[in-house]
């Protein structure tokens, strides 16, 4: 039986998840995530007419607490894991971007 | 003075605040065991020693009668301690100091604990052997070639060898209590919103909950007495009132209607997981209770379900971790974009990458109403299922895992394989149910099995009361792994 999955399709989808592959992952991925979908294709079978979607489980929605100014985090503790921070700016810093 | 060690936290915070022995001395032997014990198992990741000790001095010098005073307790590392390393066992957070506590870590140390360390996991809770760890796997006290079970290992295995009387773990589709079931301790998934999940690092935010692991069911009751309860910083923490969990514990379950769903036990489950599973049911019906026949038709799509909808939640909540800031960030990177791939692609390991890889696609144009809708409307009727059986009875029970704990590496090419030992704990995540994990009986190899009760939503008091009458009359959570000749 064909995969579920094919090489294009891996590399669309590392595209969109911002994934850099090796040739062995996407190999190893066309094989393991065609498997999991071809078992996940038994829901298909279920006849789901007018039965609503459940996204989340609480009874009730949670309730809101007053939007009051507090204190948060200071900027050199927002910096603190930062791979390149730049503490004279008090910015985060990233390569260039095009 | 007392003897040390203490097998449970009962005694030892009874012993700490009726002062004959001091937390200090309870944490300097929390201590002496991890490091005896760790190198050998690997459950925990970082030993907090420092602020263990200096907690420890603190109780002993204002004094304490919280519920867990002096109590060393180990947490699963995902979830966040100020300054104390935090990774989620990934190389993406592989140095990331947190800035600040969980709100469950708050509670326990306003309630006397001590925090002892960071256990081991998979990596973002992704798994269910801790083999997915970017340090290696933790190794089953009863047999360390075995797997410790996940993806909260670490924490099952504190408490077994008896690092740590009470650890915390996360439970998405059965992190708690598998492990607690495979490493013969006892397990509680809370019902979802029960305990606050700020300071949680997210894996699939509709399904993740943080609960206890303990030596005893009465332990268990008196941490969720701890953590239980509404949060300013978790809106999803609910609002409803905290039961008297150890009040409750009254060995009474005489009436008590017990839901057996019996077709879905046919197959799949290992003959010794059968066999101590259906003891454990005549002990129960011994003591009072009534056992019912129940039907949860869906069941059996319940795996399938778990993993589109855990997926897709995953893929949006991890894209988070972009090199910018917090975390690793690759060395080598011309732009932006060969930023984020080359980080993202060597902070995160295999199994991480799958399932970012699935979910992107069941999201993805074209496939959504296929699998992701799909997935939420049959989560709908997995709900419903539950909702008819608690009409007719108070709790449904059903082995924790088809299996005992599986040799290290036996299932780690396959991993639909691996996704199918959680049969039978994903659905109460789909439906949000509390889940109880107790030890129930041992293989012919000495390996622990695990008996689940499923509740009502916030029921976890009727799961609770089942699991400790249960203890009174067998003595699994008595044994320890040194007596089996394990550690």
């Amino acid at each position: 039986m064909p995969e579920r999955l094919t090489r294009a399709d891996v590399d669309r989808i590392a595209t969109l998840a911002r994934l850099e592959l090796t040739d062995t992952e996407k190999d190893l991925f066309v094989h393991q995530l065609s498997h999991v979908l071809e078992y996940a294709e038994q829901i298909q079978q279920i006849d789901t007419t007018g039965v609503p979607p459940t996204s989340q489980v609480l009874s009730r929605m949670p309730a809101d607490r007053p939007d009051e100014p507090r204190a948060g985090l200071t900027n050199a503790e927002a910096l603190a894991n930062a791979p390149d921070p730049s503490p004279q700016t008090g910015l985060f810093r990233v390569p260039r971007v095009l | 003075m007392s003897t040390i060690p203490f097998r449970t936290a009962r005694e030892i915070r009874d012993a700490v605040s009726g002062r004959s022995v001091s937390a200090v001395q309870v944490c300097e032997h929390a201590l002496a065991t991890i490091e005896a014990a760790n190198p050998k198992l690997n459950a925990f990741l970082t030993v907090a020693r420092d602020r263990a000790l200096e907690r420890a001095r603190a109780i002993d010098r204002e004094g304490h009668t919280g519920l867990l005073a002096g109590v060393p307790v180990a947490l699963k590392d995902n979830i966040l301690t100020r300054g104390v390393t935090t990774t989620a066992s990934s190389r993406m957070l592989q140095r990331f100091v947190p800035p600040y506590d969980a709100t469950v870590v708050t509670r326990l140390e306003a309630a006397g604990a001590v925090v002892m360390g960071k256990t081991n996991c998979d990596e973002f809770a992704m798994g269910s052997t801790t083999e997915n760890s970017a340090f290696g796997p933790s190794r089953n006290p009863w047999n360390p070639d075995h797997i410790s079970g996940g993806s909260s290992g670490g924490s099952a295995v504190a408490v077994a060898s008896g690092m740590s009387p009470i650890a915390l773990g996360s439970d998405t589709g059965g992190s708690i209590r598998q492990p607690a079931s495979l490493c013969g301790v006892v397990g509680l998934k809370p019902t979802y919103g029960r305990v606050s999940r700020y300071g949680l690092i997210a894996f699939a935010s509709s399904l993740d909950q943080i609960g206890p692991m303990a030596r005893t069911t009465y332990d268990a009751a008196t941490a969720l007495a701890v953590l239980a309860g509404p949060d300013p910083c978790d809106s999803t923490a609910s609002q409803e009132p905290v039961a008297d969990y150890v009040g409750g514990l009254t060995g009474d379950i005489r009436g008590v209607r017990l839901g057996v769903p019996g077709k879905m036990l046919q197959d799949g489950v290992e003959a010794p997981v059968r066999s101590a599973f259906y003891a454990a049911l005549d002990v129960l019906r011994g003591r009072g209770a009534e056992l019912v026949d129940i039907d949860l038709p869906h069941a059996s799509y319940a795996i399938a379900t778990y993993y589109v909808i855990a997926t897709a939640e995953a893929s949006s909540n991890l894209a988070r971790y972009d090199g910018v800031r917090y975390g690793f960030r690759t060395e080598s990177a011309g732009n932006l974009k060969e930023m984020y791939e080359r980080t993202r692609s060597q902070g995160f390991g295999p199994e991480v990458k799958r399932r970012i890889m699935l979910g992107t696609y069941v999201l993805s144009a074209g496939y959504y109403d296929a699998y992701y809708l799909k997935a939420q409307q049959v989560r709908t009727l997995v709900r419903r299922d539950y909702e008819q059986a608690f009409q007719k009875v108070d709790a449904v029970a059903m082995p924790t895992s088809p299996t005992a704990a599986f040799r290290i590496g036996e299932k780690i090419e396959d991993p639909l394989s691996l996704y199918l030992t959680d049969v039978f704990t994903v659905s109460a995540n789909l439906a949000g149910l509390p889940g109880l994990s107790i030890p129930c009986g041992r293989t012919p190899n000495r390996l622990p099995i695990g008996l689940q009760l499923t509740g009502r939503p916030f029921d976890e008091a009727t799961l609770l009361r089942i699991g400790d009458s249960y203890e009174r009359e067998t003595n699994w959570t008595e044994e320890n792994p040194a007596d089996a000749g394990g550690s």
